[in-house]
């Protein structure tokens, strides 16, 4: 669109041709007021708080839905104007109930804010307010009819939004209503009810009280939180949440998550679990304080330092008698960078073990071979809200990845993205897509295949074969295609699936992974026969100075074999539960050193020997990377008395070991020290000062259990890791791409095993998350019917 | 033969909102005539109604409710048989449309929107029906009765109460 | 049945066929039916709209658009099908024409719809009418079968080799749907909530498609246009507003009744020759003169001719030309407070100012009327009804401020002595109906 000039209150201004006053407006500094506009969400005109004089129009017009036209001259504060503001609030207020002291929103409320600006503060009318009680919607979702101003930001927000339609618009007139999808006459209890994704989206939308939020509600007021912007812990695509934080008599709770500032790479997204569910954080059932298991087989609590001296030394004599060889090790997926580097680090370098694996996700291992040598192939998750194609082998975002669901929606409603589906299920993006393709069970392999041009494979990859050529004659066609791949999709499978898109110029790739960091932990080498950077075990490269063994280790499945032989002789567990994940029969490590570091008592810390009590990923600093390869920083934003960071506790041990701690971590080399971003709950008040000193290397690493200090090192050693600290410090994502070495052993177990966790669950985590459990059981009697049956 | 199997309507119905949804480029055109025309045979609008509208349109029962509570014809709730729907807006008022309304009241002992006893008759007070110019005037379901005396809207109700009132639906 | 009336000094154009039959197709052929659009269909499109236009016929809804100029902003090309749609939701307080339309003569309906539909290149048309009319409906759906019947819809018709089809469809309860958007979401099956405006109907309307949409009566008028021609039909009226128009008289006088006079024709002379003057003999008090949306006239006022622009001078609309008479024993209080109630049972509650305009208008005056008013009521209703003017999504709130200053401006006095207890007119609502219907 060519640009236009015009006049918005004496200022001369620019923006393309069809650009809306109101963001041309808001883009010059220009605030005009509205509630029912919402940048993204259809046009309303409903609330008139935007309206404007334009010359020669007759009536004052919408800044919301005149777009800026060549020589436009516009008045956005006149008298005329503040005085039709001004008595708009007053007839909102003739029915809201001012009962702002005890509001969820009050403090940060649009009809607040806009009445103190507008001074519509006396009354015209004697009759009383309408009251209705407040509904409850669903765990997370309330209703307070009073409050409501009729802006219809949340019956967008959930249709056009989220493709849900769980809210509608009904009566009229003073009686019209925003109303949930279950009836009250339909509901067992009498009520209306809301059956959603429970995303919660209508709750940040609302400008003001009253969708609130069932976790939060009258629990503080916002002024009294500290806000921290940190990553959510739960699925591969590293949303931004932050996290209202409160001060407890032993820490920092947690008590609210949003994104209304819409920072981040999501924007205005969260989902239900980046919005309530950190509440496994404040969980009575946490671990705080180590615990050693005695010969009578009870836990007893022991002070820290002889937990420490008790798995150190333990260790030591273990790895000396029986050689690192005989030690496995297991990390997780919600471990910072910083913190899976260490670990493999210190299994490596002071176990002296290949014995590392991690529950993996996705085959990113594959993923990083296959492409190795391509520049800008990657796909960053800014990506999905951009690309003009994008095409879906597997995977279920709308459950997996919600973010990269939504961003897919908007793609597609805001940029006319043409989306393609190949599943074997019936998933709900298939709504978007422009082409569905149903795959044949197990028919991801013979799929890329028939894409990569084997017509012989047809038949196994859809039973649907008239459309198979259809559909690859479009993907194929398409110039700047994204392809965003399940973790269905591994080895040779995947191989072929990159390999057939690398013949399209334009197309970038994504492979979809579970968990905050499942990326990072393949990436930082929590991984028997790679180095971080999917550096070879054999061919180490940089990472020569670590001395590592040169033979790949035992992986996941492996050690446990081990175990079950008596050749191992401990296993060091870090955030991870593999005793149920992999359904090991408990038995089977009964003569093997258990050391684990959890928040709960898992499955696999019941039958450890050690058990030191962990932060959690929202009680610490460091780095993380998404399903993408997008890294971003996490900030310290809850604490708990009694838990120490995982980087932390590894250190400890290591030194107990005996292990040259400076060697492990080159902290105190003048280069970085923590100003703040881990420490205490203020932290998010990040001191400017401190972070540019951080980011320029200006700043000693005074601490061994610095993440920071590893983050030099990272940043050294991994190819692909070429950190911008200034972008990752202030808050900023930066997409990674891995340069692995190509070729590997094709006898490689990829060993994925998806999560298969849906909008309501998360791992062992999502079960010690009271929230996700009331959910789970609400929504259990509504099984989404109504938003999954419903017609395109 | 209803596209719908175990449809709620009477088959003649059925075959109508068959053949009401082929009429129009997009299907949801249907929705508004074809609640009122499933009132017309149910009474009102039922939960049944509504989920079989939402099937037969391809649309959620949110989507119908919507649009449903939107039409001050439409109702969720049972009337008398015989719906009388007296006007009081300005011309009515103004030759007796009130008089009217309270004699009815007083006559079917019920007031507005409430149903006799017998659920024969339920009363409406309601806005302008487009017979100003023969004010006063009430519809009794959709027929239309004007130049209202209270002694002809006596001689209204009796002719229903006595099954011989005109119901053209 | 609404009885016929008839008056010397009307010009029977649109009402020609009332009272005759024409609702029996043969009948209508008999009197020049579908005459009017095989002539339409013999000289095309430009003809008709040049037609249109030369006949100064201006929208008989109420906002007096000039219907030619209408058809003329339709795209001549259009990707998506093109659409004519029939306004029947007659529902305006006082207004009861489109009644007789459908009720006398709905042939000429479905004509008019065919040759807007030929004038735009348009195969669709749809007949949209209140849900309360369903007889109506059942005379406009026999009329459309037996159009079909006799070959002049579907296919080819008049061997034209053009298509048209129409459609009827009811509404079930609505005023705002009149409004010609929320009309066209009515009739796509959601609630009767207006459109953002641009894009215009002509451009984007019905299904996303370039849209005529006119009233029934505006429709009706267009085949005895083509047949008597554009400037024969501007003739009859006066300067600028062409032809003749029907005039619901209704409220206190001898004769009230749809008239059909010759736009310009002096209201006064309306009143007291056609309508046969005040009822009873009582004096006058006020005319609201087209639709309850109209600002209220005066005694001294109504020496006035009823067209858009005379009316306009007059400081209020010719609107749907539903003129409601007033006598003497009215309270305005009353009047004005059943006038605002009924906006705001029908407000959609789309935008603030309406929703909660109307809602604060009505409560307040429901407490003056109530007797618990105080002058500072009279100035708030004011107040209120004057920040709803011009301000709202839709013409619905200017529909119900208008009226609403018209009342407390020209009869403050008496609003202010009824708070005062002087109640002046004989109140007819009480208190308890009051809480009924509103």
């Amino acid at each position: 669109m060519p640009d236009v000039t015009f006049t918005v209150d004496g200022k001369q201004l620019t923006a393309p041709a069809g650009t809306l006053l109101i963001d041309a407006c808001k883009a010059a500094g220009i605030e005009v007021p509205a509630f029912c506009y919402y940048p993204g969400l259809s046009l309303q005109a409903a609330c008139r708080m935007c309206v404007v004089r334009i010359e020669k129009m007759p009536k004052l017009q919408t800044a919301c839905t005149t777009p800026v036209a060549e020589g436009m001259v516009v008045q956005t504060e006149t008298p005329e104007i503040a005085q039709a503001r001004k008595a708009t609030l007053q007839l909102l207020l003739g029915n809201h109930p001012l009962d702002c002291p005890v509001c969820d929103a009050g403090g940060e409320c649009e009809l607040q804010d806009m009445t103190f600006k507008y001074g519509a503060g006396e009354s015209l009318y004697a009759e009383a307010k309408n009251h209705r009680e407040e509904q409850k919607w669903s765990p997370v979702v309330y209703f307070d009819r009073p409050r409501c101003i009729l802006c219809y930001r949340c019956v967008r927000m959930c249709g056009e939004g989220m493709d849900v339609f769980a809210l509608g618009i009904q009566n009229r007139g003073s009686s019209a209503v925003i109303a949930p999808n279950i009836p009250a006459q339909q509901s067992p209890d009498n009520l209306a009810h809301l059956d959603c994704e429970q995303c919660g989206m209508c709750i940040d939308a609302c400008p003001v009280g009253a969708l609130t939020s069932g976790t939060y509600r009258y629990k503080t007021r916002p002024w009294e939180m500290n806000h921290v912007a940190t990553i959510c812990t739960h699925c591969g695509d590293g949303c931004k949440t932050t996290l209202g934080v409160r001060s407890t008599s032993d820490g920092a709770e947690i008590v609210r998550g949003d994104n209304r500032d819409k920072s981040g790479i999501n924007g205005d997204f969260l989902c239900n679990k980046g919005r309530y569910a950190f509440d496994f954080a404040n969980s009575q059932d946490r671990i705080t304080a180590p615990l050693v298991r005695q010969s009578d087989g009870s836990l007893k609590q022991v002070s820290w330092e002889e937990a420490f001296a008790h798995a150190g030394k333990k260790l030591r004599e273990l790895r000396d008698a029986r050689g690192g060889k005989s030690i496995g090790v297991i990390g997780g997926n919600r471990l910072t960078n910083e913190e899976a580097y260490l670990l493999q680090k210190f299994a490596r370098t002071v176990l002296g073990t290949n014995n590392i694996d991690h529950h993996r996700t996705a085959d990113y291992v594959t993923f990083a071979q296959v492409l190795a040598g391509q520049q800008g192939r990657t796909a960053s998750w800014r990506d999905t809200q951009t690309y003009p194609a994008v095409l879906v082998v597997g995977g279920d975002p709308t459950n997996q990845a919600p973010g990269t669901a939504w961003n897919l929606r908007s793609d597609v409603r805001l940029n006319k993205a043409r989306l393609y589906i190949a599943n074997t299920d019936e998933i709900k993006l298939r709504r978007q897509a422009k082409a569905f393709l149903k795959l044949a069970p197990f028919g991801y392999g013979f799929f890329a295949s028939y894409l990569a041009g084997d017509s012989s494979s047809a038949s196994n990859a859809s039973s649907d074969t008239s459309a198979l050529d259809g559909f690859r004659d479009a993907v194929k066609a398409e110039e700047k295609l994204l392809i965003l791949i399940g973790s269905e999709l591994r080895g040779a499978d995947l191989k072929r699936l990159i390999e057939f898109g690398l013949t399209i110029p334009g197309a970038k790739f994504a492979l979809l992974s579970d968990y905050v960091n499942s990326r990072g932990a393949a990436d930082m080498g929590l991984l028997p026969d790679m180095l971080p950077g999917y550096v070879p075990v054999a061919n180490p490269g940089s990472f020569a100075e670590h001395n590592v063994p040169s033979e790949p280790g035992l992986d996941m499945l492996e050690i446990f074999e081990a175990a079950g032989r008596g050749d191992l002789s401990a296993l060091y567990v870090v955030n991870s539960n593999p005793v149920a994940r992999y359904n090991i029969d408990p038995a089977a490590l009964k003569d093997t050193f258990v050391v684990v570091q959890e928040m709960f008592m898992t499955e696999t810390a019941q039958i450890a020997d050690v058990i030191f009590p962990a932060a959690n990923l929202y009680e610490k600093g460091g780095s993380v990377t998404n399903s993408y390869g997008d890294l971003q920083l996490v900030q310290k934003a809850g604490d708990r008395a009694g838990v120490r960071t995982d980087f932390e506790m590894i250190v400890r041990v290591a030194d107990k070991m005996g292990a040259d701690v400076r060697a492990l971590v080159p902290f105190g080399k003048g280069l970085r020290a923590d100003m703040g971003q881990t420490r205490g709950a203020q932290s998010g008040e990040a001191d400017r000062h401190a972070v540019w000193l951080t980011a320029n290397n200006l700043e000693p690493k005074l601490s061994p259990f610095d993440p920071w200090a590893i983050l030099d090192e990272i940043q050294r050693l991994v190819p692909g890791y070429n950190v911008l600290r200034l972008q990752l410090l202030s808050g900023n994502d930066q997409h990674l791409e891995p340069s692995a070495a190509a070729a590997a052993n094709p006898n490689r177990r990829d060993l994925v095993l998806p999560s298969g966790d849906n909008l309501f669950t998360s791992g062992t985590l999502g079960r010690f998350s009271p929230m996700l459990n009331d959910v789970q059981q609400y929504q259990g009697n509504e099984p989404l019917i109504q938003i999954h049956t419903a017609a395109e | 033969m209803s596209e719908i199997a175990n449809s709620i309507f009477t088959p003649e119905t059925a075959a109508r909102f068959d053949r009401l949804v082929t009429l129009y480029p997009v299907k949801r055109s249907a929705l508004v005539p074809m609640l009122l025309y499933a009132q017309d045979e149910v009474g009102y609008v039922s939960d049944a109604v509504v989920t079989e509208i939402a099937q037969r349109l391809d649309l959620m029962e949110l989507d119908v409710r919507n649009v449903l509570s939107y039409y001050s014809m439409l109702r969720t709730k049972p009337a008398g048989k015989y719906n009388v729907q007296v006007c009081t807006n300005i011309s009515c008022m103004l030759r007796g449309g009130y008089e009217i309304l309270d004699h009815c009241k007083h006559k079917l002992g019920i007031g507005h929107k409430e149903v006799t006893a017998d659920k024969l008759f339920s009363l409406e007070e309601v806005e302008c029906i487009g017979a100003c110019c023969w004010a006063p005037a009430m519809q009794v379901n959709y027929d239309f009765h004007d130049n209202l005396t209270t002694a002809k809207v006596d001689e209204i109700l009796e002719t229903y109460r006595a099954g011989k009132g005109k119901d053209v639906k | 049945m609404p009885t016929l009336v008839s008056h010397p000094d009307e010009v029977k154009v649109i009402s020609r066929r009332f009272g005759q039959g024409a609702a029996d197709i043969d009948k209508y052929i008999e009197l020049d039916g579908y005459k009017a659009v095989q002539k339409a269909i013999a000289e095309g499109p430009d003809w008709i709209i040049n037609t249109m236009k030369a006949s100064g016929l201006r929208g008989r809804g109420g906002a007096g658009f000039p219907t030619g100029m209408k058809w003329s902003f339709v795209p001549k090309q259009s990707e998506k099908p093109k659409y004519v749609l029939v306004n029947g939701d007659e529902s305006e307080p006082g207004t009861c024409k489109d009644h007789v339309i459908f009720l006398h003569d709905p042939h000429a309906v479905i004509e008019g719809t065919m040759i807007a539909g030929l004038a735009i290149g348009s195969k669709m048309g749809f007949i949209y009418l209140r849900g309360e009319y369903r007889y109506l409906l059942k005379i406009m759906e026999k009329a459309v079968a037996d159009a079909y019947a006799k070959g002049f819809l579907g296919k080819n018709i008049f061997g034209s080799g053009l298509d048209f089809d129409i459609v009827t469809q009811s509404g079930a309860g609505a005023y705002e749907v009149g409004e010609e958007s929320a009309l066209m979401e009515s009739l796509e099956g959601k609630r009767g909530v207006p459109r953002i405006k641009p894009p215009f109907p002509a451009v984007v309307g019905l299904y996303g498609g370039p849209t005529v949409i006119n009233n029934a009566e505006t429709i009706a008028s267009a085949p005895h246009i083509l047949l008597m021609g554009g400037e024969e039909y501007a003739k009859i009226g006066s300067e600028r507003n062409g032809g003749t128009r029907l005039f619901g008289i209704s409220g206190h006088v001898e004769r009230p009744g749809v008239y059909e006079l010759p736009m310009g024709y002096n209201l006064k002379k309306a009143i007291y020759d056609v309508a046969g003057g005040i009822k009873d003999g009582k004096k006058l008090k006020a005319v609201v003169p087209g639709g309850s949306s109209c600002p209220v006239l005066l005694p001294e006022e109504i020496d006035v001719g009823l067209d858009f622009d005379q009316m306009a001078k007059a400081g209020t609309m010719l609107g749907s030309g539903g003129i409601v008479v007033l006598d003497e024993t009215v309270s305005i209080v009353e009047f004005a407070l059943r006038t605002i109630s009924f906006y705001q049972h029908e407000s959609c509650g789309w935008c603030i100012p309406c929703r909660e305009g109307t809602d604060w208008i009505k409560k307040t005056l429901t407490r003056v009327y109530n007797g618990g008013g105080s002058k500072k009521d009279v100035a708030n209703v004011q107040y209120l009804a004057e920040n709803m003017m011009g301000r709202t999504f839709c013409p619905l709130g200017d529909a119900a401020a208008m009226p609403t200053l018209g009342f407390v401006k020209k009869f403050r006095k008496e609003f202010e002595d009824y708070i005062e207890g002087h109640k002046a007119g004989t109140p007819i609502i009480t208190v308890e109906q009051l809480v009924g219907a509103h």
